[in-house]
């Protein structure tokens, strides 16, 4: 019906969690096979997030955040899409090797996603309040007046203003910001325990973002829910972030604090990422870009994946693929030289 | 550069809200669009920002004639664009083209890219004879920095960003004078975003553009528009230079705005000086009378309920601004710690 998929959430899920990491990604490979041959998507992704905490997912467009996301979801495209190596753990098990009953229960126990192309995944021949209202009735065996009742609420916390009136309008008649908040109630209304956001608030203005992060973050502290933060937003990131893990060509590029990350990044691609952001206190000349375009993933370059972009790139880079290596205990880097940049002044 | 290609006066798109399935009966209307005037002149980046449903895309679509004005007027060259005939709306979409808000829904996914950028050749084949039409495609691909080796593939097939430059590539199609760019880059990942910004001031200067550029990120705005104007509720409130609007905002809904935009320094998370607007905004089918503003406004007095504040040159600043009481005010934008300014919101 909609692109917002909620899992069923037994109620006694909830209780006696055990407590540690909610979420893994360990060394997640996919690859689409297409027309074209193999395109390898992902490639060796590892990220966790922990109850209450905020991981944002940066990186350019194409680089397999998504694409991450729908397989932690369960619903990669397949064929042309292939899980082929990696695990997925929720709460320690992994979900690529168990059951389809059984992985339906744990995503059962509430793992939500608002998707990027939100916009057009409302349908059009019914309202908004029967769209949300849906899940209520579906999933929680509600009464319709009951569940169109909620409905309202859930529009009402997500800041859409005359909710008890919108509610029974059509999503044309929405603008885009207001559909996107829609899908964001809907994503919201059977409270996930981890919530994946994949551009969540990229179509509204800032000060409706700024609402929303806060509801974000409101719903986050009094659930502990987990959120997974995918944005191309760097602003939003320094406000919301606890920890950030770059991506690029399908991998982890560089994974740290956030305080950490923007001070000091550890590798040349979030260096030219920080450098390429427009911003609001003056008038730029041109602005840094990152030269060239992302590889083909379906001629991934040799060695680091970055360096025919990259500005420090020496020869071992294109031989050798610099593994994703632990600087300290709290950040890592996969460069060949990103201890000499965590070292520079 | 004062020339003017665009001239867009009192401008009014109103919606009506029916009921009834078999009688429909109109019970109110939405302002979409209230009363909006400006002018584009020649060569330059005038940038529109507002609230989401503030009428920034009813606006792009009343431009491009895809849709008709309830009141108002746009002359395009000297002449009205509602009164044209067949051939010379025709002309009017060579010369307008749009670039959309989104690039998911925006390309139909059953074309290949080069039918998609060749399309407009169908429609205008005086542009490019057919013959050249592949070669004039893959000139295109370039263009805006995607691999003419890709001419075959379909739209699922790209990310976000690509899509959007293949949006780019068929509005350059065919040569317009004026590209309306609703929400280009809002959707990119920020060295995409970069690019497509630097792509689209070069071509600018290539080819002479003018740009309508709507955008919800004022960071982007400031960077790429000669002038600003800020939107709410369907009313352009402050009409300006990018310097007046980002160094002198008199109106207090674009302080408001300056305010909230995020910066990209953890350290400021803390002290940050933002003016948290409370309240909703007003549905438009029923905006408050007066300042549209005024429900949210924590400077409103009472007069600010009776009479609708014009956009107009105001004492004590260089730009219009459509407040009873428009004057500067410091806004913390830099990413250097402020303080902490909480502003109490009045009611009427
Ligand atoms: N076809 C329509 N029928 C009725 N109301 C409409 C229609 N199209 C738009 N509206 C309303 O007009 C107002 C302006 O919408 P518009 O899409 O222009 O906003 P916008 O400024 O582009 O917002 P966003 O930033 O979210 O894209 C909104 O209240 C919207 O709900
Ligand atoms: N259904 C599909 N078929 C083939 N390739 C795909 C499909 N979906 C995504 N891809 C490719 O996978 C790569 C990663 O995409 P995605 O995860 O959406 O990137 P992003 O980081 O922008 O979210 C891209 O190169 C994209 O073109
Ligand atoms: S490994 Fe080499 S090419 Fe890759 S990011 Fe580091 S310096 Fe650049
Ligand atoms: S006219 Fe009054 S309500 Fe409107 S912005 Fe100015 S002070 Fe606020
Ligand atoms: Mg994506
Ligand atoms: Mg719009």
């Amino acid at each position: 019906m909609s692109n917002v998929y909620v899992a069923d959430k037994p109620s006694a899920a909830r209780e006696g969690r055990p407590s540690g990491r909610l979420l893994e990604v360990e060394d997640l490979r996919v690859e689409f096979r297409t027309r074209d041959g193999v395109a390898k998507v992902i490639n060796g992704v590892t990220y966790h997030v922990d109850a209450g905490e905020t991981l944002a997912v940066l990186g350019e467009s194409g680089s397999g955040k998504s694409v991450t996301a729908q397989t932690i979801m369960g619903i990669l495209d397949t064929p042309p899409g292939f899980v082929t190596g990696g695990e997925i753990r929720f709460h320690g098990k992994d979900m690529l090797t168990m059951s389809a009953e059984e992985r339906r229960r744990i995503r059962g126990e509430g793992i939500a996603m608002v998707f990027q192309d939100a916009l057009s995944a409302l349908n059009p021949v019914f309202t908004v309040g029967f769209q949300i209202a849906e899940q209520f009735r579906v999933r929680r065996g509600m009464s319709r007046r009951d569940a169109k009742k909620r409905a309202a609420e859930m529009l009402d916390q997500v800041k859409i203003p005359n909710a008890k009136q919108r509610v029974n309008e059509y999503p044309h008649q929405f603008s885009g910001g207001m559909r996107q908040r829609v899908m964001i109630a809907m994503s919201l209304a059977l409270d996930p325990e981890v919530l994946i956001a994949d551009e969540p608030t990229t179509a509204l203005d800032v000060t409706v973002q700024a609402q929303i992060m806060d509801l974000l973050g409101e719903l986050q502290r009094e659930r502990q829910m987990g959120l997974i933060l995918i944005t191309h937003d760097l602003g939003v990131v320094a406000d919301v972030a606890d920890r950030i893990a770059v991506m690029y060509a399908g991998r982890i590029v560089e994974e740290a604090g956030v305080y950490e990350l923007y001070a000091k990044p550890a590798h040349p691609y979030t260096i030219g990422l920080l450098e390429s952001i427009p911003r609001i206190d003056e008038k730029g000349q041109q602005l840094r870009t990152i030269r060239g375009l992302p590889p083909s993933l379906l001629r991934i370059p040799t060695g680091c994946p970055f360096h025919p972009r990259c500005p420090m790139a020496q020869p071992v880079c294109a031989e050798k693929v610099p593994p994703l290596l632990q600087l300290g205990s709290t950040r890592a880097s996969a460069c060949h030289f990103a201890e000499e940049l965590v070292k520079r002044d | 550069m004062t020339e003017s290609i665009l001239e867009v006066r009192d401008l009014v798109k109103y919606y009506p809200v029916t009921r009834g399935i078999v009688f429909k009966k109109t019970i109110g209307h939405v302002q979409a669009v209230d009363g909006v005037s400006f002018d584009l002149h020649k060569g330059e980046t005038l940038g529109v920002v507002g609230e989401s449903g503030c009428g920034k895309s009813t606006l792009a679509k009343v431009l491009m004639h895809l849709e008709k004005p309830t009141s108002g007027g746009v002359t395009f060259n000297g002449q009205d664009i509602y009164k044209l005939g067949a051939g010379g709306l025709r002309r009017l979409r060579r010369n307008i083209q749009l670039v959309m808000q989104d690039p998911y829904t925006s390309l139909n996914p059953r074309m290949t890219v080069g039918d998609l950028i060749g399309e407009p050749f169908e429609i205008h084949p005086e542009v490019a004879p057919k013959a050249s039409r592949r070669q004039k495609v893959q000139e295109l691909l370039e263009v805006v920095g995607l691999n003419p080796e890709h001419i075959n593939r379909y739209p699922h097939q790209f990310s976000g960003g690509q899509r959007q430059r293949i949006g780019i590539a068929r509005a350059l199609a065919l040569r317009p004078e004026i590209i309306v760019c609703d929400e280009p880059v809002s959707a990119l990942d920020v060295s995409i975003q970069a690019q497509v910004m630097n792509l689209l001031e070069k071509l600018q200067d290539e080819f002479g553009l003018s740009y309508i550029f709507i955008a919800h990120d004022l960071s982007v705005v400031r960077h790429l528009a000669d002038r600003v104007a800020v939107m709410y509720l369907g009313k352009i409130v402050e009409l300006g230079s990018e310097e007046q609007i980002y160094e002198r905002p008199t109106h207090p809904y674009t302080q408001a705005l300056l305010s909230a935009v995020p910066v990209p320094d953890p350290n400021s998370r803390h002290n940050k000086a933002i003016i948290r607007l409370t309240g909703d905004v007003p549905s438009p089918t029923n905006p408050p009378s007066g300042c549209r503003f005024r429900t949210r406004c924590w400077k409103a007095e009472e007069v600010c309920a009776r009479e609708v504040p014009l956009l107009e040159l105001r004492s004590g600043s260089d730009h219009p601004s459509a407040c009873h009481f428009a004057e500067k005010r410091e806004i913390v934008v830099s990413h250097e710690a402020g303080e902490l300014t909480e502003l109490p919101t009045r009611t009427l």
